[in-house]
């Protein structure tokens, strides 16, 4: 059968394919790293895939492991040590306390929940939450904070640090911007419709707007129809709940969201994990769910959904969609797919991993997005068969309760949605499509041939880059801001303790300038922290690889 | 040498454990012997395997998951689904709203102070998309802090006369992601049986034990607090760590009536319970300058622990907030999942809020408009006169809950049609804990002239005595 890695077999010998025999196997790397064979058992994926699916996730080398854990035992020894000179009134305390007529109630903080937050978080705190004071394009002003007592509280001094360039944001197209002329109908809308709509979808908030937004979000997926909700973490956790209940069963991915852990969890219905992007453990799950049923009493259960997001913002992975949707058809299951960040980031037309695989929307059941991260607004919607839409028409808990979206947010998905459809006449929404595309392939080939550990697949413009250490997390991320660069880091509980890293959000609208002023300060801190933990050599033939990528 | 003395020594040894054998009671020698017999048994009997993982050959299973139908993913919805065929609005929803191409006078947004046209409240919307675009493009924690949000958290914080507030992007998930901060799995949560469904889903988020007592009845709920309190005497180490709060809204949205605030300050110091306050519909009606019922009732604002409340009805703008002292909000900045996990508010509308904050707090707005509605034969008026939505429901119920809201229906139609936009209030029948009755939701807002009130009384009359007779 065509075998997918043989493509790149030939030049590079530090491409990974993720193993999922391996996976089952040797329990305990989850992640291996070394090509071992090029056997692909379940469904036989040289059809399925029509261009090679390559992701990585290299282990770091032992040592690292090593010194990560002794550094969370130092932080949290001195945590112990903190706490205890603190109680001891050795030193000064600065949490806000109960009120004093409050004082025999019982506590609302157990001291040890908040025993990471205050020692370890706490150190290293200034590198979240950092205001800015600018459209979060390409590059934003920061607001300069200052502490004065270690973190406990910050104090901005009124200097702005201008033309920081932005890692962090989810600009994937570059729509969040204040061009006058691209703004020109928000404009208009805004002070048509004011800014708010006092009422829920079914008694009085449903605008023409709203009818607007729904048919061409429609229209753009290619679906029957199409429902807009007002935030993105609501649209998971609102109807979920709506669409499945008490009797069924659903299978989530070791690494999805919280608003889908938090929607399925409201919903009632059995919850079973299988592990990341791993189709055998998730057909071993379904073909047990159909021949037990439900535990204990086994009755067949009403009916299974599969909950995977298109691209996953911690690890950079992008599903395995093709497989997914095989197994779906033969286990007669439904397929719930979160575009979060995949919606305009990948594809050819920027139409989500749905595209991105060459698979036609009827195949996936759900589909699920959100306007936040591609199109720079607000919000989240649902698509798929007119019935399904009908049905969240009725029941969703947003559409009864919560308030619609805002008129002006609403303009804005609209003309940026029109402009990556091209219905505005220019072929402006495909350059950034394509700039895009670009931006990510050339970041991400320098990283891997710079020696980071990068995760992911190499057409997710999410680039998570390995720090381990506990102590690299803060020196990062401060040094970066001293270079004039924005970076977000990550690091427990978002992510496992033993992995915290920095996640590279690229945009279209990056120049290749700016890539390289990052790249460069990566370089130089990468080799001044030793981050560079790669055990695979620069790539000896750089231009063969752009040439091969370029044909696609 | 050395090897003969140790093999004497082991002979030794051996000597000394035949001695000890005869030596020992007899009871001890039966009872390692039967320990021993004990321990064969188990070495040689077959292990216990789940009777089901061997029973199943492959064909079996195969042919299971042959048969096996799911239902269909959505239940199919009849084409007459009152939600199916809902009032399309053209234009901005305020005082003259077009439904459905009609104009008519709105009677259904929650639109209190009549800000959602403000010139101002636009102008700074403007000015604030001007400079930061529409989105915020990532969360708070993640370079989704613009200094507009800080601002506005001030500004509230000022206004409430708190410490700190916080900010949501969406009102709904405000109270929603709240209450599952503090609460957890052996909390005990005492809350009204009316709240909002809100409310009732940050619950069960929450995973705590909930107990609810009768709408406004502090007796019902003080003999629920003497339950709790024989059960603590029963098991105090538990007591001690459970955590306890009362969950209640300021004006409920569900009946229009006000929660007795004062009782409730007093069963709090009596039985040791923190009070969270839902005051999205009280903030900016009720109190002299709009700061809800703490003010309304002459309470210090730190005996509540917890004020939560939406941006979307008085403030006329998307999102919501929560305000109290550090000890409390602080902890949401971490572990509010609607907080941390969801991109932040966009600054057109956090520069909305604050321009209508300043709105409000120049010109305190005395609301004194009451709809006159107290004589319409068939349908009572539901809420207190100073609660600006209230409900209209059927006097008594013909038949079912279909019929009720099918009449009801009738009612809001001919209503419109003669030009006041009325809306019914709208349920999730299957997944709320009390079902409120249908009704018909009538909105007060300082936009109302004395003459409209009265039209649209003297039409509700006409509605209901052409419908109901």
């Amino acid at each position: 059968m065509a075998n997918p890695s043989a493509v790149c077999n030939g030049h590079l010998h530090h491409h990974h394919h993720q193993k999922q025999n391996n996976l089952l196997k040797s329990g305990i790397s989850k992640k291996n790293g070394i090509i071992k064979g090029t056997k692909k058992n379940g469904v036989s994926n040289g059809t399925l895939y029509k261009k090679p699916f390559i992701e990585h996730f290299e282990q770091a080398p032992m040592y690292v492991a090593v010194f990560t854990f002794v550094g969370f035992a130092v932080g949290t020894i001195f945590g112990y040590l903190r706490d205890f000179m603190r109680a001891w009134g050795l030193e000064k305390r600065n949490i806000a306390a109960e009120r004093e007529q409050q004082k025999d109630f019982v506590p609302l903080y157990q001291d040890f929940e908040n025993f990471y937050t205050r020692n370890l978080y706490l150190r290293i705190r200034d590198n979240w939450n950092r205001p800015i004071c600018s459209v979060p394009g390409p590059q934003f002003d920061l607001m300069e904070r200052v502490t004065d007592d270690y973190n406990w509280t910050f104090r901005f001094t009124g200097r702005t640090i201008k033309n920081v360039i932005n890692m962090g944001s989810y600009n994937y197209l570059g729509f969040a911007e204040t061009d006058v002329n691209a703004l020109k109908t928000v404009t208009i809308e805004l002070e048509k419709y004011g800014t708010g709509v006092c009422s829920t979808r079914q008694e009085m908030g449903t605008l023409d707007k709203h009818v607007e937004l729904e048919n061409l979000v429609a229209k753009f997926l290619g679906v029957e129809d199409a429902m807009v909700f007002g935030m993105g973490f609501a649209t998971n956790s609102m109807n979920i709940p709506a669409l499945v209940g008490k009797g069924c069963l659903i299978l989530s991915d070791e690494l999805n969201h919280t608003s889908l852990v938090l929607g399925a969890r409201l919903s009632g219905a059995t919850i079973r994990i299988f592990k990341h992007n791993n189709m055998q453990s998730l057909e071993k799950l379904l073909r047990d769910a159909i021949i037990y049923g439900q535990p204990r009493t086994h009755r067949k259960w009403r009916k299974i959904i599969i909950l995977v997001e298109g691209i996953y913002s911690m690890e950079g992975s992008i599903v395995r969609l093709p497989e997914i949707v095989s197994l779906k058809n033969k286990y007669k299951a439904y397929l719930y797919l979160d575009e979060a960040h995949s919606i305009g980031a990948v594809g050819a037309t920027g139409r989500g991993v749905v595209e991105y695989f060459g698979m036609s929307p009827n195949d996936v059941d759900v589909l699920m997005g959100t306007f936040t991260k591609s199109f720079g607004a607000a919000g989240g919607y649902i698509a798929g068969k007119k019935d399904l839409v009908d049905f969240l028409r009725t029941h969703s808990h947003s559409a009864v309760y919560a308030t619609s979206m805002c008129p002006p947010v609403a303009e804005q998905i609209i003309r940026a949605m029109r402009c990556l459809m091209g219905l505005d006449g220019t072929t402006q929404g495909l350059q950034r499509v394509r700039q895009l595309e670009k931006n990510t392939r050339y970041f991400r080939r320098k990283l891997h041939e710079m020696g980071f550990i990068i995760y992911g697949n190499d057409d997710s413009p999410v680039v998570p880059l390995l720090l381990y250490m506990p102590g690299k997390i803060g020196a990062f991320a401060r040094r970066m801001l001293e270079k004039n660069i924005g970076v977000v880091v990550v690091g427990f509980p978002a992510t496992p303790i033993t992995e915290s890293r920095a996640r590279f959000c690229v945009s279209a609208a990056h120049t290749r300038e700016m890539l390289d002023t990052v790249l460069n300060a990566l370089d130089e801190l990468g080799d001044f922290l030793h981050l560079k933990y790669s055990r695979y050599s620069k790539s000896s033939h750089p231009e063969l690889y752009e040439e091969s990528r370029l044909e696609d | 040498m050395a090897a003969v003395a140790a093999g004497v020594g082991q002979q030794w040894v051996l000597v000394e454990m035949v001695q000890a054998f005869y030596e020992a009671p007899a009871y001890h020698l039966i009872l390692e012997g039967i320990l021993i017999l004990w321990i064969i048994r188990l070495l040689f009997s077959k292990t216990y395997k789940l009777q089901e993982r061997s029973d199943l050959t492959l064909k079996e299973k195969e042919e299971l998951i042959e048969e096996w139908q799911p239902e269909p993913l959505v239940p199919p919805v009849p084409k007459d689904h009152p939600a199916l065929n809902y009032n399309i609005v053209s234009g901005p929803p305020t005082h003259i709203i077009t439904v459905n191409g009609k104009e008519c006078i709105n009677f259904a947004s929650f639109n209190f102070l009549g800000l959602l046209n403000n010139e101002k409240v636009k102008s700074a919307a403007q000015a604030s998309l001007k400079k930061y675009g529409v989105g915020t493009c990532g969360p708070r924690g993640f370079y989704g802090t613009f200094d507009v949000h800080l601002e506005l958290e001030e500004r509230l914080a000022k206004f409430m006369r708190t410490e700190e507030a916080i900010i949501y992007s969406y009102g709904f998930a405000t109270i929603a992601s709240a209450i599952p901060a503090y609460s957890k799995r052996g909390d005990i949560v005492f809350v009204d049986e009316a709240a909002c469904f809100a409310i009732q889903k940050g619950l069960q988020a929450s995973r705590s034990n909930i107990k609810l007592f009768k709408h406004n009845d502090m007796a019902d709920l003080e003999r629920l607090l003497k339950e709790q309190e024989s059960e603590d005497q029963k098991n105090p180490r538990k007591a001690r760590v459970t955590r306890r709060f009362i969950v209640v809204e300021g004006l409920y949205m569900n009946t229009g009536d006000i929660c007795p605030l004062p009782e409730l300050i007093k069963l709090k110091y009596k039985y040791k319970v923190r009070i969270f306050l839902e005051e999205s519909l009280s903030f900016g009606v009720l109190g002299a300058h709009g700061r809800g019922i703490t003010e309304h009732f002459g309470i210090n604002i730190d005996d509540i622990d917890l004020i939560s409340a939406n941006m979307e009805n008085s403030l006329a703008s998307i999102g919501g907030f929560c305000c109290g002292r550090s000890f409390i909000i602080d902890h949401q900045r971490l572990s509010g999942q609607g907080y941390c996990f969801s991109a932040s508010l966009p600054p057109l509308l956090a520069a909305a809020a604050i321009e209508a904050l300043n709105i409000m707090e120049d010109n305190p707005v005395i609301r004194t408009m009451t709809i006159k509605c107290q004589s319409i034969s068939g349908l009572k008026v539901v809420g207190e006169s100073f609660s600006p939505a209230l409900h209209l429901q059927l006097e008594e119920s013909w038949g079912s809950r279909e019929n009720d809201v099918k009449l009801l229906k009738r009612v809001v139609d001919y209503c419109m049609n003669s030009g006041i936009a009325l809306t019914q209030a709208r349920y999730l029948e299957k997944e709320e804990k009390c079902l409120p009755p249908p009704s018909i939701r009538v909105v007060i807002t300082v936009e109302q002239t004395e003459q409209e009130l009265d039209r649209a009384a003297s039409l509700l009359k006409e509605a209901a005595q052409s419908v109901l007779n």
